[in-house]
């Protein structure tokens, strides 16, 4: 099933991947186990007309204590070695001199770059509807709010997603590891033309990036 | 208690009844319950189309539906041949009222509404219920519910659009969906079915707490009993919350509060607490029946006791405890405070407990019987293959990083569908195990069996490739998959998916024409056909008005199947041993 993971780009994805994998072969193992043993008593158990009567049981501490404690221990273990990924990825956002600004709307993502001034959220800024250009290996620090109903920023190959919920800004981030273009979707129902609101990602090398930016944010002559 | 029992038992008097307060203004559990049923079945067919809809869309995007053509633009575009193509803003339309009209109006109908009515008084030895005509009344005004939200496709603009979530503020301002009088009418359809839901609630608790037959401790209760019990409880306790909610959306909508809406100082996350406050216990009502109908037909079919009896009842009210923590786990991604995710993770780990013990219980109860597999063993066999599924898949998601990729996706589809549609197995064994105390006749098993194994094959065709959708990242409620290249390669699957989903709907068709067929020309049922042990196959087929000629005593548990006591292999509830030879004497 794994296969259809698509391709990580990101630095805390491989954690991400790894928390999945773990839980697959967890469940996957108890699946198989219970299906098993399910499909086996069915068979042996079965009524033949030969007489047996069923076992008049009506259960045993000790399993119930067994298969109460091993779950517990799973599934607690299970959270304690989520902890740490859930706080570098929506926590602990590391610092960086590349911020932007995401503002979702129906159904758009509007992508603003500081202007000369260096500022996000002044006349000068930069903007773009969809396209985001960033450097590769530098951590990338996104202010994302929205400006009518929920969205949700959605990088499947950075493994990062965001709701953008208007009246708040949120601050996201993610650093790419492998230059390239990168769908970026809107993943909560945001209306009637949620289905195709999306933009790419475009990672470059940092000589790229300069170009694109020399071209892009420098301030036009006039 | 016995005497309010013996109380009701003596209504059992007064027979003659006209037409109408037999069939329609009925005050008897049974006849309610019945109504319950054919309401939630029509209302399954419906949802089940709707969800065919939305099928058709996700494998072959903006291709014409054959004979959809007749409805008008701009709800549907004319293809050729009389076909329709759906656009955007109904594909929205169809997937909210599918989820819920499936939640609202046939999930709870039916194992609630129906199961709840028919089996609490049969079960505890009572009469009827406590109180007859709010039970009436519960079902009117669920009913009205019904109307009020089909009516909801008829009104210009069409009926709710925002998900069944509903999320402000896309739901709370018209200009946002192009929805206005259809979303009015969805939050006023579910306001009233909430106090159906309610009446129907007090009534269970008091009927529970008040009328069980003597002898009929509470751990003597068959599990169908307790999970109704704890259902209803979280009913009471979860449904002013949304009430509360839905009142708010519809002040911001109509009124102009902003309770939701930032321009006027409202937090749109409220919504989500509020609603998932409510939705979280929400899931183990729609569950906690099917997972104490399943306990007592595993029992039986396997002519054994429940293996761990008062670990089922406890886990069941620890699950009804550990409900109200941990609704955060929907919000992982919305916004929330990222220090209270971590914290709804741990409580969403340990509501995973009880559900592994039932499931490791299930197991041990098979183990060592005599198992008969009939129609509804098969269906609770089935249900206990599905919901394993959807329990374990549900861990994914508990764990915060993973969630982040995998929220909104059709992973989280996949793990809905495989524990709340998986609920109609339960739902189908209920219907073929209580069939004969409810209409005195038997449905027929070979039609029986063919209806299983298609409904098994393809419910899984359906819902488990969408497991590989979800890792591959396709988003939810997204109406063309073909506009984004990285899921242009797993389109394949949502072909599959939906030829599934299709044959599983037309394989229905079995289990219609078994029970209408049934209905007037089965085999006429005995008392006990299945040989159970529980109180309602000691009662007569089918119970007259007031159920027991005289109100029963209670000598033991439910589930004294295989026990050396006797020659047979089970031990009805109220059989008295001691006072067998007594009997002879006379």
């Amino acid at each position: 099933m794994m296969q259809w993971l698509p391709e990580d780009v990101s630095t805390f994805g491989h954690e991400i991947d790894s928390l999945f994998y773990l839980i697959y072969y967890i469940t996957g193992v108890a699946f198989i186990l219970v299906t098993v043993l399910m499909l086996l008593f069915v068979v042996m158990y079965r009524e033949r007309n030969d007489g047996r009567r069923a076992t008049y049981n009506h259960g045993n501490t000790t399993l119930e204590i067994i298969w109460t404690v091993i779950p517990a221990a799973i599934f607690i273990a299970l959270s304690f070695m989520s902890v740490n990924t859930w706080a570098k990825v929506k926590r602990h956002a590391p610092e960086s001199d590349f911020e932007i600004a995401v503002a979702a709307k129906q159904f758009n993502w509007e992508v603003s770059y500081a202007g000369a001034d260096a500022k996000l959220g002044t006349e000068d800024d930069v903007k773009f509807d969809n396209d985001i250009h960033v450097p590769v290996n530098k951590p990338i620090r996104v202010q994302l709010s929205s400006k009518d109903v929920i969205h949700s920023f959605f990088l499947p190959n950075l493994r990062l997603k965001q709701d953008a919920v208007p009246g708040r800004t949120f601050l996201v981030w993610f650093e790419a590891v492998k230059p390239g273009k990168y769908e970026l979707p809107c993943a909560e129902l945001c209306g009637f033309g949620h289905s195709g609101m999306k933009g790419w990602l475009y990672v470059h090398t940092p000589e790229d990036y300069k170009k694109w930016a020399d071209e892009n944010l420098a301030p036009k002559p006039q | 208690m016995s005497d309010t029992a013996a109380a009701h038992g003596a209504q059992g008097h007064h027979q003659e009844l006209g037409f109408i307060r037999r069939y329609i203004f009925s005050q008897d559990h049974k006849m309610i319950a019945r109504q319950f049923l054919f309401l939630g079945l029509f209302m399954l067919l419906i949802g089940g189309m709707l969800a065919m809809l939305v099928r058709w869309q996700l494998a072959w995007p903006e291709t014409a539906v054959p004979g959809l053509g007749f409805i008008p633009e701009p709800y549907i575009y004319p293809g050729p041949n009389g076909g329709g193509i759906i656009p955007p803003q109904t594909y929205n339309a169809l997937f909210t009222m599918h989820a819920t009209i499936m939640i609202f109006f046939v999930v709870m109908p039916i194992m609630v509404g129906t199961f709840g009515n028919f089996l609490i008084p049969l079960m505890i030895g009572a009469g009827d219920m406590a109180f007859p005509k709010l039970n009436m009344l519960s079902f009117w005004v669920g009913f009205v519910a019904g109307i009020v939200l089909l009516a909801s496709f008829f009104v210009p603009g069409g009926p709710a659009a925002g998900g069944w979530t509903s999320y402000a503020t896309l739901s709370a301002r018209a200009q946002y969906t192009g929805v206005d009088l259809g979303q009015d009418l969805w939050i006023i359809a579910l306001l009233i079915s909430g106090v159906s839901s309610l009446m129907g609630a007090i009534n269970y608790i008091t009927t529970i707490v008040n009328m069980r037959a003597p002898g009929m401790h509470y751990f003597r209760m068959p599990l169908t009993v307790w999970s109704l019990f704890i259902t209803a409880i979280l009913l009471l306790l979860a449904l002013p919350v949304l009430t509360a909610a839905l009142a708010m959306l519809l002040f911001d909508r109509t009124v102009g509060t902003s309770f939701f809406l930032p321009e006027g100082g409202g937090q749109p996350l409220l919504w989500q607490h509020m609603f998932w406050f409510f939705g979280h216990p929400e899931v183990y009502i729609l569950v906690l029946p099917a997972m104490g109908v399943t306990s007592d037909l595993l029992s039986t079919f396997s002519r054994k006791p429940v293996f761990g009896y008062h670990a089922m009842a406890f886990s069941m009210i620890s699950i009804a405890f550990l409900s109200w923590t941990v609704w955060g786990h929907h919000m992982f991604v919305s916004g929330m405070n990222p220090l209270l995710g971590t914290a709804f993770m741990m409580t969403t780990m340990v509501i995973a407990v009880p559900s592994a013990i039932k499931t490791f219980n299930w197991l041990g109860t098979l183990w060592g019987g005599t198992i008969r597999l009939t129609v509804p063993m098969l269906f609770a066999l089935g249900f206990v293959s599905n919901f394993l599924i959807g329990g374990l898949s549900g861990i994914f998601m508990a764990s915060t990083p993973v969630d982040i990729f995998i929220h909104d996706t059709y992973y989280i589809v996949a793990h809905f569908h495989y524990v709340v549609a998986g609920i109609i197995f339960a739902l189908f064994a209920a219907v073929y195990y209580w069939f004969p105390k409810m209409f005195g006749r038997m449905t027929n098993e070979p039609l029986g069996k063919i209806h299983f194994v298609l409904t098994y094959i393809f419910f899984n065709g359906a819902f488990f490739p969408m497991h590989f959708l979800g890792v591959a990242g396709h988003m939810r409620r997204i109406y063309n998959p073909m506009q984004y290249e990285f899921l242009q390669p797993m389109q394949h699957w949502n072909v599959f998916i939906t030829t599934s989903a299709l044959i599983l709907g037309v394989s229905q068709i079995f289990f219609l024409v078994n029970f209408f067929w049934s209905l007037f020309a089965g085999k006429k049922a005995e008392r006990n056909p299945w040989q159970a042990n529980t109180l309602e196959w000691s009662a007569p087929t089918p119970p007259p008005h007031g159920n027991f000629a005289t109100t029963p005593t209670v000598y033991r548990g439910p589930y004294e199947y295989s026990s050396p006591e006797v020659k047979e292999d089970w031990l009805p509830q109220d059989k008295d041993l001691g006072a067998k030879a007594a009997a002879r004497a006379h």
